[in-house]
């Protein structure tokens, strides 16, 4: 006995009881680990998708199992002009946003490369907006759009005198739906400054000394090696942020409901209203559904679009 | 030609720095401002100027905390935070290690599966979702956000710690299984220990996204004391057509504070690991 114990780790290794065996058998081991991980998944990601879709072809409302009805939501859904809209809203404010964050992102970024005191905290600062819950920060958008103590007007009327009148900015369609983009675009800065000014400190300098030696400008420092370098983190980027503007809820949500006049409706504003709202589980899950078709497009776009001209433009940057 | 650099370089880089910053910030000073103006002067720009206040008032504040559920919602969303977090930091770290250094046939298409998750928005899942609450009883329950927040939480979580788990030298799980320790401590002892940046940056990561998380706490709780803080605030505090904007903003101000507490002590953290995720 006092000879096991003094010997090795090993030794009493030798007798493990069968519960740490069977945990030390590979196959067995893997399954255990990704358990948790691919039952949440499944239980509350992939059924809940396969039964949207599901719903998306029946007549469920709250509290009433739904029949099979097969397209006709659907059907409804195009003859539908609030649906129309939301379509038309939805693409708009996806590209209009997407691309104000990503032009100004990318001009905070290259900002932010540049060597300055207080790099790192700026760089802190910076990222606020991102990390502030977006409701609370739409509750602040809202109070700065009032109609009548509106911060902008004040500062257009009796600062600057650019303005007679106060600024209406959610009473009507076109000024709300772009108070709306203007707060995402707000919103989503940092994320897309932060992440683009990783990649833009993977570039080697030695790329821009060469550059300057042959006397290139800075514009042309930027189009030929910033530009092309950053590609393949743009698309990986742009893919993200168009996915989750084009299925924005929370802004809208909390800025105008889907008002004035239900112009400002996302495709996601209206699932809750058709779908939770108002009970129609069925037709909310198809305007849902709906969004497919439009994530599938955008993203094959962003990615493929910019991941083939990266291809294009060769791998002699490397 | 030194004063000359120095303006190009005022122009060209600390100007346009110093109109981000102001715009990035203004709406928390704004926020901010309210939350301590006396109604007077929140609405009347004439007699006062508007960005200052002249007689600060935690009147606002202490309507919100003493007049309104508020406490109680600051406490529901930790609460859901907390376990979230927790249970997607467990299923997350496991299945990063499975994927990452376990290495079975096919662990690659596990991973990008987990990682497709991702890619599936909340909008996308919440009818559905709401029907699969009902049915599980647990409408109007905080444990329903519990479970259903990890949907999102564990493909970020486990993108991240996989980018980590590849960080350590596979020599040193290799002498550990020559001398005889089984898988499960060495998970413990070695894999662990050294992913602790990781596991920190992802907790960091989770517990922001589950106190942000709205559409999912609007679909699934209906009781006023139930909500979570972004939800509360939208549903509970806007009534009538007076908005009471002072105690709105202190509300958006005190739901924010914790996040950004929380962000500010680990920051670094958090901007490296973003940062990191990117360059994968």
């Amino acid at each position: 006995m006092s000879v096991t114990t003094l010997s090795s780790p090993v030794l009493v290794q030798r007798q493990p009881n069968w519960l740490v065996r069977l945990f030390d058998y590979k196959p067995f081991l893997v399954v255990m680990c990704l358990a948790p991980a691919i039952g949440l998944l499944a239980v509350f990601l992939t059924y809940p998708l396969g039964l949207g879709i599901w719903l998306a072809f029946t007549d469920t409302t709250i509290g009433r199992k739904g029949e099979f009805i097969g397209l006709e939501n659907f059907q409804y859904l195009l003859t539908d002009s609030l649906w129309w809209n939301a379509v038309f809203y939805s693409v708009v404010y996806t590209a209009i946003a997407t691309f104000g964050k990503f032009a100004l992102g990318f001009w905070l970024a290259l900002l932010l490369n540049n060597h300055f005191p207080f790099k790192s905290l700026l760089r802190a600062i910076i990222l606020l907006p991102w990390i502030v819950p977006t409701v609370l920060s739409a509750l602040a958008f809202w109070w700065i759009y009032d109609p009548q103590f509106s911060i902008i007007s004040y500062l257009l009327v009796d600062i600057l005198h650019w303005r007679t009148s106060n600024i209406d900015f959610l009473g009507s369609p076109w000024p709300a739906r772009f108070s709306l983009i203007a707060a995402n675009i707000w919103r989503g800065i940092p994320f897309v400054a932060i992440s683009l000014l990783a990649g833009l400190q993977t570039i080697s300098p030695s790329l821009y000394e060469a550059a300057m030696l042959d006397g290139a400008s800075a514009w042309q420092r930027f189009r030929y090696i910033t530009f092309p370098m950053m590609l393949p983190i743009l698309a990986i980027v742009m893919t993200f942020s168009i996915i989750f503007t084009f299925t924005d809820f929370q802004l809208v949500y909390a800025i105008t409901r889907g008002g004035p006049g239900n112009s400002t409706h996302l495709l996601a504003t209206l699932a809750f209203q058709r779908g939770i709202a108002g009970g129609e589980l069925g037709e909310g899950a198809a305007i849902a559904v709906s969004m497919i078709p439009f994530l599938v497009f955008a993203t094959l776009f962003s990615y493929f679009g910019l991941a083939r001209r990266k291809w294009q433009q060769g791998e002699a940057n490397d | 030609m030194a004063w000359d650099s120095g303006l190009r370089r005022l122009m060209m880089i600390y100007l346009p720095l110093g109109c981000f910053v102001l715009i990035l910030l203004f709406p928390f000073y704004w926020m901010a401002i309210t939350s301590f103006k006396p109604n007077a002067e929140l609405m009347n720009y004439r007699e006062h100027n508007p960005f200052w206040i002249t007689s600060p008032t935690l009147a606002h504040i202490k309507h919100l905390l003493f007049d309104t559920a508020y406490p109680r919602w600051l406490w529901t969303t930790m609460l859901v935070a907390i376990g979230a977090t927790t249970l997607s930091l467990i299923a997350s770290t496991l299945a990063a290690y499975a994927i990452e250094r376990l290495r079975f046939r096919g662990s690659p298409y596990v991973g990008l599966g987990i990682y497709m998750a991702y890619l599936v928005p909340p909008s996308i899942l919440f009818i559905p979702l709401a029907t699969v609450v009902v049915q599980f009883g647990l409408f109007d329950s905080p444990l329903a956000l519990i479970l259903v927040y990890p949907t999102f939480l564990v493909p970020f979580c486990t993108w991240l710690l996989i980018g980590y788990f590849k960080s350590i030298p596979y020599e040193l799980e290799e002498c550990a299984l020559v001398d005889g320790a089984t898988r499960l401590q060495i998970l413990r002892r070695i894999t662990l220990p050294l992913a602790v940046p990781g596991l920190i940056s992802a907790g960091i990561f989770s517990f922001t996204l589950s106190w942000n998380e709205f559409i999912y706490a609007l679909a699934f709780i209906q009781s006023g004391a139930n909500k979570t803080v972004p939800v509360a605030i939208l549903t509970e505090l806007v009534t009538g057509d007076v908005y009471q904007w002072g105690a709105l903003m202190a509300g958006s101000l005190l739901g924010s504070l914790p996040v950004a507490i929380f962000y500010s002590l680990f920051v670094d953290y958090y901007v490296s690991s973003l940062t990191g995720a990117v360059k994968e």
